[in-house]
C-alpha cells in the first residue's frame, strides 16, 4: 500500500454525516476547518442532488426528451429528471441522420459513433458526462431513436478527471446495447420483409384477378391503384433488403474488428453469473429463435403507408434491444455506478495506489490483496490504471484557479435562454467538432506551426463561447475509432509536441468563471489522458531526480530498480525517456499553478527547510488536491508544531513513509515517533470524518469482494492495535511471522483464538500462490506439511487424548513454530533482537483507529518489501563480480549491504532475507504448481515470554 | 498438561539420557534449514534409491514406486504394478555395455514378483513371477552385469532377466540382506557375499544357523568366483550378528574403506577394519532403534531411527589414548560386547575408543519411524518414513544461492 486513502482522501462533510453511525470510536474532529474547505459551499448548492447516478433518456419523436430510467433506481432525490434530460438531450453532437442522402434513392443507415460530452449545469449544481447513442427502430422516424446515457454527479472534477474511464465504460455499455439493437433490428427487418413478400403475393394475385376479370380493355382505377400499391411494395422490399444487408454487413464488420470483439468477452467476464458461455449459448439460441421465428412467423398483410408516428406506440428500450443485451447493459451500468460512487479523492487514491503497485509487480504479492491484481488482460488493466494520473494535472489547474467553479450559481433566466438557443448552437458546434477531429487526426502534432494555428483557433472558439452564450463547450471532439489509432502513431513519433499541444490546449480552454448555465466541459478522448498516460508514471520518478539532494543519493539508487521495473511493465526505453523529458520541459513554461513541482508555495513556506522536503513535494504531486488542503490547513492551524522536527517527520511519515527512512538515521526517528503517530491519528480523524462516504461505496472494480476486505482490513487493524497494546511480547510474535516462522495460537475459546489470529493476520507475508497462509481454527493435530502451507494457525486446546496428541505434535515441531498460548498469555519463540518491529508495533502507540494502524503497518511492510526487492535483484550481492572472487567476499558484501545500506541490524535482516526468498520463489514459480511451499527455518533457541 | 509449554523440550527428554543427546534448537553446525514435504504414498515408505543426480525413486507398502525430482520436488512417474508391499528395490545403472539407453529399476514385492522398469518412460519391461517365496533383497553387481535376488534361495540373473544360476533352498530362512564389503587388507577390491539371515521365530542358537548358512552359501560363492575367473582367494572378514536381543540386533550396517558403521539397537558403532576394533560408538544414539546409518563425505555420520528423528554425528578425534586392549577385540568384536554389554562398554570407554561421535544436529519432521534416507552432496538428505511422507532436507543457504543464480539467469533470458 503506497498511499493511505484515509490520510489523503477527503469527502464532503455532508456526505459523511449520514454514515456517522457506522464508525466505531470517533471523537469530534479536532480541527474546525470547514470554513476553509472550498467544497463546503459547493455542497450547499447541491441540495437537490445527493448521490451520483446514471440516467438513460431518450429524445422521443412523440414527446421530446424524456427520462427512461436511472441507476440506481431511486437515487435521484428531488432532482428534476425531466428537466435535466431535456437539457442533456438537447446537446446532441451525433451528426446522425438517416434517410435519403442526396444522390441515392434508397435510405441509408448511418452508422455513427457515439458522441461524448461533459455538460455542466450550474443551476442544479449537477455535472454530467453524457454519452449519446443512436438505436435503430424500423418504425421510428428515419429509423433512428436517439438515446443518451449520462453519468450525473455534483462533482465536476470527478467527471473531468474520470472522463477517460467514464468514456470507456460507457462506450462498452453502449456497444453492448447497440449490438443487441442491431440484432433486434435485423430481426425486425426480416419479419417486415416477410410481411412485404406476403403482401406482394396477395396484391399480385389480386391484380391478376383484376386483369383476368378486366375485359374492357382499359384499367379501372382500382386496378391502377393496386398496381401502384404493388410497385410500392416492391420498392419497399428492395429498400428493406438493402437495409438488412447494411445492418448485417455492419454487424459483421464489427465482430471482425478485434478492437470491438474484445468487448464481448468482457461482458462475460465482468458478470460471472452470466458468463461468456451463457452468452454464446444465448447468441446461438437467439439465432435459432430468430430462425424459428422466421419460420414460424406468420406474415400478415401490411399497408405500405405506415401509420402516423403519433398513432403508434413506440417500442421500449428493452424491446429495441434484445432483452438479454439490455440486461447486460444495465448490469454494466450498475457496475459503472458502483465503481464511480463515492468521492473522487478516494477513486483517485485507489487508482494511484494501483498504478504504484503496478510498478511493484514483483513484490506486491507479499502483502497486497491478490484480488486487486488478477493477471487477466493486463494490458487493459494497465491502461485503466494509468488513466487517472493525468487527471491530477486537471485537478491541480482547476482547483487552484477556480476551486469554486462548481458553486457558480447562474440565474434561471440565462438557463432558459440556453434551452432556446440549442438548435442554433448545434451547427457551429458540429463544425468545431469536425475541426477538432481532424486536428487530433494529424495536423497539430506534426509541426509546431500547426500547433500555433490550433491555439489560435482555440482562442476563437473560446471567444465565441464566452460571449454571453448559454452553452459552453470546453472540450469537444468527434469521437471515432480512426483518430484513436492515428493518434497513437503520433504519440510515438512526436510525443513531445503532442504533449505540449495538449497541455496548451487545455490551458487555453480552461475558463475562469462563467455565468452560463450549461457548460460543455469536455468531450473527447484525444486529450491529455491518452497522451500523458505513457509519460506520467515515469514522470513521477524523473521529476524527483533533479530535486534530490546528495543526502538522499541512496534513494535515487533505490528508485532505479523501480524504473527498471517500469521498463518491464511495458514502457519502452525510448518512451520512458522522451516522455519524461518532455514532461519536465513542459512543466516550465505553462501556468505555474499546474506545474506540480512548484505548486503550493505556501505549503513550503510554512515548513522549515528540511532534507526530504523535495521528497514530500514529489509525493504530494500524486495525491489529489484535497490532501494538500488538509496538510496546508494543518500547518496553518497549528504553527506551534512546525518548530519541532516532529511535525516535519510526521509529514514525511505521512507522505513518503518509505523514502523517509533512508534519509533518517536509524534510530534518530525514535524521538519523533510519538508525534508521528499522533499526527497520523489526527489525519485519520479528519479524513475519516470527511471521506466516510467511501465506506458505503468503495470505488473499486471488484467492489463486493473489495468491500469485504476493506472492512476486514479495518477490523484486523483494530485487533492488531489491541494486540500490541495488550501483549507485551507482541514484537516477538510479529517477528516470528515476518521471518517466516509459523505462529500457532493455542486456546480453548474459538473466539479468543480467532481474534488473535485476525490481529496477527496483517503481518503474514503471502506466498503469492493463491493459497491462504492463515488458518483460523484447527482442531486436528498439526503435521509438518501444515507448517509449510499455513503461517498463522489457530489451534484448539482440548482436554482429551486427541488434545494431548495435538499438543505433543506441537511440542515436537516447536523448533519450527512460535506458540502463542492465549489462555496463559505466554509466547514461546526465539528472542527478537532488532529495531524495526519496535517501530512497527509500539505498545504505547498513539494511533487510535484500526484502519490507520493498518495503513501504518502496511506502509512499513511495503518499505520492507521494496528493500527485499532491492536485495533480491542486486546482482553483485549474490553473484561474484569476477570469477576470482570467492563466495565469502560475496557473502560479506551481502551482509554489508543489509547492514549499512538498508540499515538493518541483527534480526531485521532476517526479515528482508525471508522476503527476498519469497520473492525469488515467486519470480521463479518455484516450487511448481500444486506443491507445497518450502519451509525455511533457523535453528534458534526459543524463550518463553510472559506478560 | 501445560508443562510442555513452559518447559519446552527438556520435559520430554528422559532424565537418564546422557547430556550429549540433549541437543537444543541451537544447532549452528546443522546446515539443513529448508525442508519440503513430498506426499504421494498411501502407506509406509520403506525404500528409496538414487537414479541420477536429480532423480530418486521411492517405494513402500502401498506397492507403488514413485519417481521424484529432488530439485523441485515434482513427481515424475508413478510405477504401478505390484499388488503387495514392496520388499526390495535396486537400480540397474546405465553401463556402457548394457543394451538399453535408460536406467532400469528392479523391484521385488511380497506378491512374489520382481519387476523391471524403464525409468525414463515409467513403463514395465519384465515381470518375473516364478518365485517360491517373496524376494527380500536385490543386489546389482554392476561390474559383472548381473543382479541377484535373495529369497529362500539366491538367484543370479543377467540383464535380460535370464536366470544364470541359483543356490539351493535355505530351510526355514530367507536371505534378507546382501552387501558387498570392500576388503581393505588386500590390495584388490574383491566383493564378498555376506548373508545375513534370520531364523524365523527363534532367537537362540543363531550362531550355528549362521555358520551353516554361511557355508552353504560359500559353495555357491566359490562357484561364482570361478565363473568370473577371479583367482584371488578372499581372506574373509566375517562379522556375525547375534540378534538375540531386540535392542542389540543389527539393523543396518554400512562400510567405507576404513570403517564399518553399524546400527545396533539404539546405538551406533564404528568398527575399524585395520585395527579391527570399535573406534567410536554411541550406545544410546536415539530414543529408539536405529534403522539406517550412513557416512557422509564430510566425516559426518547420519542415522535415523524409529523415534522419527534423523541425527547428524561427527566423528571427532580424541586426544590419543593408549591402545592397549585392542587385541581383545577379534573380528567378532562387535558381537561380544553385546553379550556382556555393561562391562564391555565400560572397558571400551576406558581404553579402546579413539574417537567420539559428536551430535551436531537433528532433523525433526517425521511423525513416524524414519525408514531410511538418501544423501547427495548437492541436494541434501531425503528421508522416508512410516508416516507416508518423504521429506527433502536442504541446505537453506545453498538453496538460496541457487535460487539467486536461477533468478539472474531468468532475468537474462527475459531480456533477450
Amino acid at each position: 500500500m503506497i498511499t493511505a486513502p484515509d490520510v489523503v482522501a477527503l469527502a464532503r462533510q455532508e456526505d459523511g454525516e449520514g454514515e456517522r453511525g457506522e464508525e466505531d470510536e470517533r471523537p469530534a474532529p479536532p480541527f474546525h476547518f470547514q470554513p476553509h474547505n472550498p467544497w463546503a459551499g459547493a455542497a450547499a448548492a447541491t441540495a437537490t442532488l445527493l448521490k451520483d447516478f446514471i440516467l438513460i433518456s431518450e429524445f422521443s419523436e412523440q414527446v421530446g426528451p424524456q427520462p427512461l430510467l436511472t441507476i440506481p433506481d431511486h437515487a435521484r432525490g428531488n432532482f428534476d429528471l425531466n428537466y435535466f434530460s431535456l437539457r442533456i438531450m438537447s446537446v446532441d453532437y451525433q451528426a446522425s441522420f438517416v434517410g435519403h442522402p442526396p444522390g441515392t434513392s434508397y435510405p441509408k443507415l448511418n452508422f455513427v459513433e457515439d458522441s461524448k460530452v461533459v455538460l455542466g449545469d450550474s443551476k442544479e449544481g449537477a455535472f454530467a458526462y453524457v454519452h449519446h447513442l443512436t438505436l435503430y427502430d424500423l418504425e421510428a422516424r428515419g429509423f433512428v431513436r436517439p438515446f443518451c446515457v449520462a453519468y450525473i454527479s455534483t462533482d465536476e472534477n470527478k467527471i473531468m478527471q474520470q472522463f477517460q474511464e467514464l468514456s470507456d465504460d460507457f462506450s462498452r455499455a453502449s456497444e453492448c446495447l447497440k449490438t443487441g439493437n442491431r440484432k433486434a433490428f435485423a430481426n425486425e427487418l426480416e419479419n417486415k420483409l416477410q410481411d412485404l413478400e406476403y403482401t406482394r403475393n396477395v396484391l399480385h394475385n389480386e391484380t391478376e384477378i383484376q386483369k383476368k376479370s378486366n375485359d374492357k380493355g382499359y384499367y379501372s382505377s382500382v386496378a391502377i391503384e393496386k398496381a401502384n400499391e404493388l410497385a410500392n411494395v416492391e420498392k419497399c422490399i428492395i429498400e428493406h433488403q438493402d437495409l438488412l444487408m447494411q445492418i448485417r454487413n455492419y454487424s459483421y464488420k464489427k465482430t471482425r474488428d478485434a478492437g470491438y470483439f474484445t468487448h464481448e468477452p468482457d461482458n462475460g467476464t465482468e458478470h460471472p453469473d452470466s458468463g461468456l458461455e451463457e452468452m454464446q449459448n444465448r447468441d446461438e439460441s437467439s439465432e435459432k429463435n430468430s430462425l424459428s421465428d422466421g419460420r414460424s412467423y406468420i406474415p400478415k398483410f401490411t399497408k405500405t403507408k405506415s401509420a402516423k408516428c403519433f398513432e403508434k406506440k413506440l417500442k421500449t428500450l428493452e424491446e429495441l434491444c434484445d432483452s438479454y443485451f439490455f440486461n447486460q447493459t444495465l448490469e454494466q451500468l450498475r457496475q459503472v455506478e458502483k465503481f464511480f460512487r463515492g468521492d473522487v479523492c478516494y477513486l483517485l487514491t485507489s487508482q494511484i495506489e494501483k498504478v504504484l503497485l503496478q510498478q511493484q509487480r514483483t513484490t506486491y504479492f507479499l502483502f497486497e490483496d491478490s484480488l486487486l491484481f488478477t493477471d487477466e488482460e493486463p494490458a487493459e488493466k494497465e491502461q485503466h490504471c494509468e488513466k487517472p494520473l493525468p487527471g491530477f494535472n486537471l485537478i491541480t489547474v482547476k482547483a487552484l484557479d477556480h476551486p469554486c467553479l462548481s458553486t457558480e450559481a447562474a440565474s434561471c433566466d440565462s438557463y432558459k435562454s440556453c434551452v432556446e438557443s440549442v438548435p442554433i448552437k448545434l451547427d457551429p458546434q458540429i463544425s468545431v467538432d469536425s475541426y477538432c477531429g481532424s486536428m487530433s487526426d494529424s495536423v497539430p502534432f506534426k509541426s509546431l506551426f500547426g500547433t500555433s494555428d490550433y491555439l489560435e483557433l482555440e482562442g476563437k472558439e473560446k471567444g465565441s463561447i464566452s460571449s454571453g452564450e448559454s452553452i459552453e463547450v470546453l472540450r469537444t471532439e468527434k469521437s471515432s475509432s480512426t483518430p484513436i489509432s492515428s493518434k497513437s502513431d503520433n504519440q510515438t513519433d512526436s510525443q513531445s509536441q503532442h504533449l505540449h499541444v495538449v497541455r496548451r490546449k487545455f490551458v487555453g480552454t480552461r475558463r475562469a468563471n462563467s455565468e452560463d448555465s450549461i457548460e460543455v466541459l469536455s468531450t473527447t478522448e484525444s486529450l491529455i489522458p491518452e497522451d500523458l498516460k505513457a509519460a506520467y508514471p515515469n514522470a513521477i520518478h524523473e521529476e524527483e531526480a533533479p530535486l534530490e539532494n546528495e543526502t538522499i543519493g541512496l534513494s535515487t539508487d533505490l528508485m532505479e530498480p523501480d524504473a527498471n521495473l517500469n521498463h518491464t511493465n511495458g514502457f519502452s526505453n525510448t518512451n520512458f525517456e522522451t516522455g519524461t523529458i518532455n514532461f519536465s520541459a513542459l512543466s516550465e513554461p505553462v501556468d505555474p499553478s499546474c506545474c506540480i513541482g512548484k505548486e503550493s508555495p505556501n505549503f513550503n513556506k510554512s515548513v522549515p527547510t528540511f532534507v526530504t522536503e523535495e521528497y514530500r513535494d514529489g509525493v504530494v504531486n500524486v495525491p489529489p488536491q484535497r490532501s494538500k488542503t488538509i496538510s496546508h490547513l494543518f500547518h496553518s492551524d497549528y504553527p506551534q508544531q512546525e518548530g519541532g522536527g516532529g511535525s516535519d517527520n510526521a509529514a514525511d511519515q505521512v507522505f513518503s513513509p518509505c523514502e523517509k527512512e533512508y534519509s533518517d538515521l536509524p534510530g534518530a526517528g525514535e524521538m519523533a515517533r510519538l508525534p508521528v503517530d499522533e499526527y497520523l491519528d489526527n489525519m485519520s480523524y479528519i479524513s475519516a470524518s470527511l471521506y466516510s462516504d467511501r465506506t458505503p461505496s468503495p470505488a473499486l472494480p471488484t467492489s463486493p469482494s473489495k468491500r469485504l476486505s476493506e472492512r476486514r482490513k479495518k477490523h484486523s487493524g483494530k485487533n492488531s492495535l489491541w494486540f500490541i497494546r495488550q501483549y507485551s511480547f507482541a514484537q516477538q510474535a510479529i517477528f516470528s511471522l515476518l521471518s517466516g516462522r509459523t505462529l500457532v495460537v493455542v486456546g480453548e475459546h474459538e473466539g479468543k483464538v480467532k481474534k488473535l489470529v485476525n490481529a496477527l493476520s496483517i503481518f503474514v507475508p503471502s506466498h503469492g500462490r493463491g493459497a491462504d497462509s492463515v488458518k483460523q481454527w484447527v482442531t486436528l493435530p498439526l503435521h509438518v506439511d501444515d507448517l509449510q502451507t499455513w503461517k498463522l494457525i489457530g489451534l484448539q486446546r482440548i482436554a482429551s487424548p486427541l488434545g494431548t496428541s495435538m499438543l505433543h505434535s506441537l511440542n515436537r515441531y516447536s523448533r519450527y513454530v512460535t506458540i502463542l498460548d492465549c489462555d496463559n498469555k505466554t509466547l514461546h519463540c526465539p528472542q527478537y533482537k532488532g529495531q524495526l518491529i519496535t517501530r512497527m508495533a509500539d505498545h504505547r502507540t498513539q494511533i487510535k483507529r484500526g484502519s490507520t494502524y493498518y495503513m501504518h503497518v502496511h506502509s512499513m511492510l511495503t518499505q520492507l518489501s521494496s528493500q527485499a526487492f532491492l536485495y533480491t535483484f542486486c546482482h553483485h550481492l549474490h553473484l561474484p563480480i569476477d570469477e576470482r572472487e570467492s563466495e565469502d567476499s560475496v557473502t560479506c558484501r551481502r551482509v554489508n549491504f543489509l547492514k549499512h545500506h538498508l540499515g538493518l541490524v541483527n534480526d531485521d535482516s532476517k526479515i528482508v532475507q525471508y522476503f527476498a526468498e519469497l520473492i525469488k520463489m515467486h519470480y521463479l514459480h518455484e516450487p511448481p504448481k500444486g506443491l507445497n511451499p518450502l519451509l525455511r527455518f533457523h535453528y534458534d533457541p526459543s524463550v518463553v515470554f510472559k506478560i | 498438561m501445560l508443562r510442555w509449554l513452559l518447559g519446552g523440550r527438556d520435559v520430554q527428554e528422559p532424565v537418564e539420557k546422557s547430556l550429549i543427546l540433549c541437543l537444543g534448537d541451537d544447532q549452528p553446525q546443522n546446515p539443513y534449514t529448508e525442508l519440503q514435504v513430498l506426499k504421494g504414498h498411501n502407506d509406509i515408505v520403506r525404500f528409496m534409491v538414487w537414479i541420477d543426480d536429480t532423480r530418486f525413486a521411492s517405494a513402500g507398502d502401498d506397492g507403488v514406486v514413485l519417481l521424484w525430482n529432488v530439485q523441485t520436488g515434482e513427481r515424475l512417474h508413478e510405477l504401478r504394478g505390484h499388488s503387495r508391499p514392496i520388499t526390495g528395490i535396486a537400480l540397474i545403472p546405465l553401463t556402457y555395455h548394457s543394451q538399453s539407453e535408460s536406467c532400469r529399476l528392479l523391484t521385488a514385492a511380497s506378491d512374489r514378483t520382481v519387476m523391471i522398469w524403464d525409468l525414463d518412460t515409467g513403463s514395465q519391461i519384465h515381470l518375473l513371477a516364478d518365485f517360491q517365496s517373496s524376494v527380500k533383497c536385490l543386489k546389482v553387481i554392476e561390474r559383472l552385469d548381473v543382479w541377484l535376488s535373495g529369497a529362500d534361495k539366491i538367484c543370479v540373473w543377467n540383464n535380460r532377466a535370464e536366470l544364470l544360476c541359483k543356490t539351493t533352498c535355505f530351510k526355514d530362512a530367507d536371505v534378507s540382506l546382501m552387501i558387498e564389503l570392500p576388503k581393505n587388507n588386500i590390495a584388490a577390491v574383491i566383493r564378498k557375499e555376506l548373508n545375513n539371515t534370520f531364523a524365523t521365530g527363534s532367537h537362540v542358537g543363531e550362531l550355528i544357523i549362521w555358520d551353516a548358512l554361511d557355508w552353504s552359501v560359500k559353495g555357491f560363492e566359490s562357484h561364482f568366483w570361478n565363473v568370473t575367473s577371479q583367482s584371488d582367494k578372499p581372506a574373509e572378514i566375517k562379522i556375525s550378528r547375534t540378534p538375540y536381543q531386540h535392542e542389540a540386533c543389527i539393523h543396518h550396517l554400512t562400510a567405507d574403506r576404513e570403517n564399518i558403521f553399524a546400527a545396533i539397537g539404539t546405538g551406533i558403532y564404528v568398527y575399524n577394519l585395520q585395527t579391527k576394533t570399535v573406534i567410536a560408538y554411541q550406545q544410546v544414539a536415539h530414543d529408539s532403534r536405529v534403522l539406517h546409518i550412513a557416512k557422509l563425505p564430510n566425516r559426518q555420520l547420519v542415522s535415523c531411527s524409529v523415534d522419527g528423528s534423523v541425527r547428524l554425528w561427527e566423528l571427532q578425534e580424541l586426544p590419543p589414548a593408549e591402545p592397549a586392549t585392542s587385541g581383545i577385540f577379534s573380528m567378532w568384536g562387535i558381537g561380544k560386547p553385546n553379550k556382556q554389554q555393561t562391562q564391555m562398554a565400560k572397558r571400551k570407554l576406558d581404553c579402546s575408543v579413539l574417537k567420539t561421535l559428536e551430535l551436531t544436529g537433528d532433523l525433526i519432521g517425521h511423525s513416524g519411524a524414519v525408514q531410511m534416507f538418501l544423501h547427495s552432496k548437492d541436494h541434501g538428505i531425503v528421508t522416508c518414513s512410516t508416516d507416508h511422507l518423504i521429506i527433502l532436507w536442504k541446505d537453506g543457504e545453498k538453496e538460496s544461492q541457487l535460487r539467486s543464480k536461477a533468478l539472474f539467469h531468468k532475468l537474462e533470458q527475459d531480456d533477450v
